[in-house]
């Protein structure tokens, strides 16, 4: 039986910043824990010599110039931040 | 004959003709959705004063400029983008967001004249199959409001099948689209990837996700699939194959068209009416001229495990993007900016959307990236290549769209493990990028049973054509859930 335990949560949480209480540690080892067992059976497939599929269709990377242009103005991209001061957006400190 | 009742194609006949106006039809339509929405919970937001507004403008318009779904009222998932209009993705993490821009489908359904008239209910984030996972309480399903309409798209079928709107537009990253179709007895197409642009649809798993169409027939399914369809600059993954009109598709002849039927599809983990209810349905196909085989796919059973290690480390990419600081929540318990993404995250996102984000993360990871993820894009090849052997011999591949009929309201806690036999039905069509359609093709105790219809790369054509010729042979399509007639 695959164990994730709640050390295990904390580790990969922290990677992607997400905040847990200890009751969600809890709930989150035993379900992720069932997840690991359950795609397991990708272990059976034989996948020698196969190449991997990134794309559901085949497509040729087509390049353009890289030109910038203003799709909104910065007025309007800055309205959906909580806080924002002289057109930039303010963030708690860092240190 | 009420105004709701009608479809969208009808109602565009006599709109057009000016038998009818705009502001009636958002009237009525405005009316009907306050008198079901206490029962079924469909909508997030109804766009009440917006759609009456744009519903007044629409009718000072020219006769010779009006769109091809001029004043013809739509619900929109709330996963897409609406300018000045919330969208939410029904998390807290966006509870008070506005965009600022429309999504380029919303951008086509306004140019063709469509009212859009609210926001639907989903699962956060488009993560479960029940509906269940919204942060603003579950939607129920028209037929029996013991059970879920299905999920992700849970709102936009329930409000077409209650008889809401006519039209609304979903996603579809696993079969979000065509399971609640066929838990609510109502057509819901998948089109090929790339078909629609994903320019404003909040992503959940880039390589799978598609926006895709509901409707009570097939006609009005093809009338808006070819509305939103196109290249869009925004979007490099969309395609820029011409769009036909898909509603001149719908002839009705079918004879001599291969039908593919693969074995597990109709076998263990499938409930026995499910697979009678398919088996008649295929009957008729065959009574329409169509040659019906069983064939085998012998990698379909890892199609599920495949789907869940693509979509969760694809969201776990995609979602880092809610960090409280550009748009969304925001937590007010941070001292600094490293405690703002954790509470900020803790905070805004359901368990669901944590629980996929952290698994993905585990499969990304160093030690399980090779074993886990690449393991998983190989298996998808595979999984490719046994469709692309079938459709060389054949025009399309039926089955169930589901292994059950809708679950009862709690039944599974929104548990994505249990829906592994659904997963087998529906997300190949993700996997592999192919159109799919669900149909209405039979009853279990009072409940819809879908059937799905797939086809080959971008010949959404053939997909539309097999279900109306086996819509116009059968009446399933013609039943409607007593709500509509106000028990």
């Amino acid at each position: 039986m695959t164990t994730f335990s709640k050390e295990d949560v904390k580790y990969f949480a922290d990677f992607v910043r997400i905040g847990l209480s200890e009751e969600d540690k809890e709930n989150f080892s035993a379900k992720i824990a069932d997840l690991i067992e359950s795609v397991s059976n990708l272990k059976e497939v034989d996948v020698t010599g196969v190449k991997p599929m990134t794309h559901p269709v085949a497509m040729i990377n087509v390049l353009r110039e890289d030109v910038p242009k203003d799709i909104l103005d910065r007025e309007v991209m800055l309205a959906s931040a909580e806080d924002q001061e002289d057109g930039l957006i303010r963030v708690p400190d860092i240190l | 004959m009420t105004l709701t009742s009608k479809t969208a194609t009808e109602l565009q006949a006599l709109l057009q003709k000016g038998e009818v106006t705009a502001k009636e039809v958002t009237e009525a339509t405005l009316q009907t959705i306050e008198q079901h929405e206490e029962k079924i919970h469909a909508f997030i937001h109804v766009a009440k004063e917006e759609a009456t507004k744009r519903a007044e403008q629409l009718d000072q318009e020219a006769a010779n400029t009006r769109g091809r779904l001029f004043g013809v009222p739509i619900g929109i998932k709330d996963n897409i983008v609406t300018k000045d209009m919330k969208t939410t993705c029904a998390s807290k993490m966006l509870e008070d967001f506005v965009p600022v821009y429309n999504a380029t489908a919303i951008d086509k359904l306004e140019a063709a004249g469509a009212i859009n008239i609210g926001k639907l209910n989903m699962d956060e984030f488009a993560m479960g199959s029940t509906t269940e996972t919204s942060y603003f309480g579950n939607t129920l399903n028209p037929w029996n409001t013991d059970y879920v309409p299905g999920g992700s798209s849970g709102g936009s079928a329930a409000a077409v099948a209650a008889g809401e709107v006519p039209l609304s537009l979903g996603s579809d990253t696993g079969g979000s689209v065509r399971q609640p179709a066929a838990f609510c007895g109502i057509v819901g197409m998948k089109p090929t990837y790339g078909r629609i642009s994903r320019f404003g649809l909040t992503a959940f798993a880039s390589s799978l996700d598609q926006i895709g169409t509901l409707s009570r027939t097939v006609e009005d399914n093809a009338l808006l699939l070819s509305v939103i369809a196109g290249e869009d600059d925004n979007d490099s993954s969309s395609s820029a194959k011409a769009v036909p009109d898909f509603t001149a598709a719908l002839t009705g002849d079918i004879k001599g068209l291969k039908v593919a039927v693969p074995k597990p599809y109709l076998g263990e983990g499938v409930d026995a009416e499910i697979v009678t209810a398919v088996r008649e349905a295929i009957t008729v196909l065959e009574s329409l001229g169509a040659v019906c085989e069983e064939v085998e796919l012998p990698h379909i059973q890892y199609a599920p495990t495949t789907y869940y290690v693509i979509s969760s480390s694809e969201a776990q990419s995609n979602l880092s993007r809610f960090d409280g600081l550009r748009y969304g929540y925001h937590t007010e318990n941070a001292e600094n900016l490293e405690q703002a993404y954790f509470r900020t995250r803790q905070e805004g996102f359901g368990d669901e959307v944590k629980k996929r984000i952290i698994f993905g993360t585990y499969a990304m990871s160093a030690d399980h990236h090779e074993d886990l993820y690449v393991r998983a894009q190989k298996t998808r090849t595979l999984i490719a290549q046994d469709f692309d052997s079938v459709f060389e011999k054949y025009d399309v591949v039926i089955g169930p769209t589901a292994a059950t009929t809708a679950f009862k309201l709690g039944e599974t806690g929104g548990d994505q493990l249990v829906h592994y036999a659904n997963d087998v039905l529906a997300v190949p069509a993700n996997l592999t990028g192919r159109p799919a359609l669900s149909i209405p093709c039979g009853f279990v105790n009072e409940l819809p049973v879908g059937m799905q219809i797939m086809g080959k790369h971008f010949d959404e054509e053939t997909v539309y054509k097999v279900a109306h010729a086996y819509e116009q042979a059968t009446d399933f399509h013609k039943r409607t859930p007593s709500i509509r007639e106000g028990k």
